[in-house]
């Protein structure tokens, strides 16, 4: 055996080192497991405040005996590499592994092997985890809103109709491509208001009419952002066009339209369109509330969209502008055929962003008494049978916009693949 | 003027004086019917309703104008603690995401992923009705640190009792003044000598001794009101003395926090992603350490990326703070545009007083910014 020097663990001893460390990193595993699940500590004979480190210390030094150069084990190479560079590193990598074992069990236990999922009743919640039940029990709540239970399949067809109308823009033959746009912007949002007037709140053809009070939950969120989402766009490339636009009465209104929306908070928007607005209209004349809050909501989200759109607007060389005048084109020509398509296109990642931000938006609206899925939580939560689960229902409701957000985040990521161009 | 110029300007003009006058008529018919006159005389009245927590005296007799202070002031509150805090856990999570720790940088982006994508409602709501109700009652907390309590009605720690507080503002000032110049003197000195002084070292000196020796000189006194148990009725206890943190504040604290952060985070990674790799092996190649090159080299040119996106998230985090409303912690919304306009009634006066106050936290937050962005600016000669 070669002399053995511990501070530098090298190749000549490499069975030797990886053995020792191995060891002592599963010693420092075991100490930390043994300290939380059991409440066992295998070096108590230690002062209390040493004691406590025992496990870092132990998986350092693990770590530290396995750090060898050049062993030839392409494994540990690729350990040593990501996870254990020096020994702070290591230090780091330790604690990170050490908070998982302390969070994923108890998480685990709490979502999936203590949780109850069978029954109807509260009293079948009897373990310590999570009561599914509950989400279970109020699920169409949490869907509909206080939409009647047997008139839901009304919400359900329209969604599958506007759903199927969306999808037919994305599979138009390549014939009827330079009218998606068209498509898109008017064609759309009068077919899905048509169907929300005519389908979800009824009064006509034979239909209960249900008053929009009652609409909530997550297809309320999906009706206020699909709206918001659609009428925002162009009204906020509207107003980037007419920020930079030369004419001083057209540019100083969008300014300040753009910078006040920007200034103040949704929540007093949405008090406005509530409380304040009413005042505005003729006496007598009554505007619904849900209408109300779309419009504030959209006039909000446009101003944020218009500053993205600008940005794109400012990206785009002198010579675009230059070179499509020479042509001949007016303005209008100008803009919808050379700028704004090029400029779109470089600002796919920030509308993504508004239209993210508008989603997450949404669940304010119940500050005005529409109880979409945040709201409903709040009254299924102190519905006296039901008290004492309002973290499933936080949860899960976590998880819904997480799902929803998340996909659209990454769609958005494809999108900017998918249309980059190199200039 | 050409005709093409003028005819879409003055269409505008009148579309939006149409619009405004229709609405002002309207105001005006409405108001006359209901007879509310219009004037911001209502400021002057009694409010006579209580406010949770407040910076300043208040209680009922106060008026309205002094209630909308309150609000304003809780709002400046969560905003300020939330900037900081988000700030650092941004920027730390920053540079995480770009560690070559394979764990370290997975850990990062699970966080930012996590967090980002849930609206900030919720987030608020969960720190506030579930994650903080599962806290224990006042009677049954444990101790903290020795002195501090966490209970469900709130965080309660000892509070400072100052004699002679304006002498230790003095010093802390005085110490402040000195440690401006010494920083100068330390610049100056490295320009011409090309010496580094410690002057992070030294600035802590000045700020941690200089109050230090006028306290030990017995200048001014400093002494603790630690918070006790008392029993207000035979079920109900509360804690006296100390200084008690409300859980509104905490929950909305940690929401803010932990969604702004994120953003930040991302900000942070892109400004130093923008930096060319040529910049750090030219720097690593000068000898400089990992932590040297991040400080020196690479920071500095990442700011100018950073700093006006993160205006924008700071601008953000303000107006959220708003969302305090929904758990009752008594911020401008709550306060004025909640509990004062049901009282008075007076819905646009108070709509327009709030919105013109976010307004203007917003203008000088963004004025403050750029001022700063300018200043680090490269300043090209």
């Amino acid at each position: 055996m070669k002399k053995i020097n511990f501070l530098k663990p090298d190749n000549n001893n490499l069975s030797f080192f990886l053995i020792l460390g191995t060891l002592f990193f599963i010693l420092g595993i075991t100490d930390f497991s043994l300290n939380n699940f059991l409440d066992k500590n295998i070096t108590f004979f230690l002062p209390r405040y040493i004691n406590f480190f025992t496990p870092l210390i132990f998986g350092v030094i693990g770590l530290h005996f396995i750090r060898i150069e050049f062993s030839g084990i392409k494994q540990l190479e690729i350990l040593n590499k990501n996870i254990n560079t020096n020994n702070f590193n290591a230090a780091f990598s330790l604690f990170i592994i050490f908070l998982l074992i302390f969070c994923i069990p108890p998480l685990l236990n709490w979502f999936i092997f203590d949780a109850n999922i069978s029954g109807n009743t509260k009293e079948a919640c009897t373990g310590s985890g999570a009561c599914w039940v509950y989400i279970k029990v109020w699920f169409n709540r949490f869907m509909y809103g206080m939409y009647p239970n047997a008139e839901q399949w009304r919400v359900n067809l329209s969604f599958t109709i506007v759903l199927a109308f969306v999808g037919i823009g994305f599979f138009m033959p390549a014939k009827y491509r330079k009218y998606l746009t068209f498509y898109y912007t008017i064609f759309l949002p009068i077919i899905s208001f048509l169907l929300i007037y005519y389908l979800i709140s009824g009064g006509s053809f034979g239909l209960v009419w249900v008053e929009t009070g009652a609409w909530g939950g997550l297809s309320l969120t999906f009706i206020v952002s699909f709206f918001c989402l659609i009428f925002c766009f162009p009204i906020g490339m509207m107003l980037a066009l007419g920020r930079r636009s030369d004419l001083p009465a057209i540019k100083y209104s969008s300014l300040s339209f753009i910078e006040f929306w920007r200034g103040v908070p949704l929540i007093t928007v949405l008090f406005m369109s509530a409380v304040m607005f009413p005042m505005f209209l003729p006496d007598g004349t009554y505007m619904d509330k849900l209408i109300r809050v779309i419009i504030a909501i959209t006039l909000f989200e446009a101003a944020y969209v218009a500053e993205v759109i600008r940005g794109g607007l400012q990206a785009l060389p002198r010579g675009q502008y230059d070179a499509a005048k020479s042509l001949g084109m007016g303005y209008w020509k100008l803009h919808l055929l050379v700028i704004l398509p090029q400029a779109l296109k470089l600002v796919i990642p920030g509308i993504a962003n508004t239209f993210l931000a508008l989603v997450k938006d949404t669940p304010l609206i119940l500050v005005v008494g529409l109880l979409e899925l945040a709201g409903m939580l709040g009254i299924a939560k102190t519905n006296p049978e039901w008290l004492g689960f309002s973290m499933e229902g936080y949860v899960f409701a976590a998880m819904i916009f997480w799902i929803i957000c998340y996909s659209m985040s990454r769609y958005s990521q494809n999108l900017e693949i998918k249309y980059k161009t190199d200039r | 003027m050409k005709p093409s110029k003028i005819l879409p300007q003055a269409l505008t003009l009148l579309f939006i004086v149409l619009i405004f006058g229709f609405f002002t008529m309207n105001a005006q018919v409405n108001m006359e019917n209901r007879g509310i006159e219009f004037g911001f005389g209502f400021l002057k009245q009694e409010a006579s309703f209580d406010i949770q927590f407040s910076l300043i005296e208040y209680d009922g007799s106060h008026s309205y104008a002094r209630a909308y202070l309150v609000g304003l002031l809780n709002t400046l509150l969560v905003a300020f603690i939330g900037i900081i805090l988000s700030t650092l856990l941004g920027i730390v999570v920053g540079i995480a995401r770009l560690s070559p720790n394979y764990l370290i940088k997975k850990a990062a982006g699970f966080y930012v992923e996590l967090f980002r994508n849930i609206p900030l409602l919720l987030q608020i709501f969960f720190w506030y009705f579930a994650a903080l109700r599962a806290l224990p009652m006042p009677e049954d907390a444990n101790l903290l640190l020795g002195s501090s309590f966490m209970t469900i009605k709130g965080f309660y720690t000892p509070a400072p009792v100052w004699q002679n507080f304006d002498i230790f503002f003095t010093t802390l000032i005085l110490a402040l003044i000195l440690i401006f110049f010494v920083n100068r003197y330390a610049k100056k000195k490295q320009e011409e000598e090309g010496k580094q002084l410690p002057k992070f070292l030294i600035s802590v000196c000045i700020f941690v001794g200089l109050p230090l020796i006028t306290f030990l000189s017995g200048g001014f006194d400093l002494s603790f009101s630690f918070p006790e148990l008392k029993q207000l009725a035979k079920t109900s206890y509360t804690y006296e003395g100390g200084m008690g943190i409300p859980p509104e504040l905490i929950a909305l604290t940690i929401a803010l926090t932990l969604y702004t952060a994120t953003f930040i985070a991302e900000n942070v990674r892109a400004g130093i992603q923008g930096i060319g790799k040529g910049q750090k092996e030219a720097a690593a190649s000068v000898g400089l350490t990992p932590a040297q090159v991040l400080k020196l080299v690479i920071m500095p040119q990442a700011l100018r990326i950073i700093i006006p996106p993160t205006t924008n998230q700071y601008l953000n985090l303000t107006k959220n703070s708003s969302l305090a409303a929904a758990i009752a912690y008594p911020d401008l919304v709550l306060v004025f545009a909640g509990t004062a306009m049901m009282q008075t009634g007076r819905a646009i006066e108070i709509v327009a007083i709030t919105m013109a106050t976010y307004l203007s936290i917003s203008l000088t937050i963004s004025i403050f910014m750029n001022w700063y962005n300018k200043s680090i600016a490269i300043k090209e000669k």
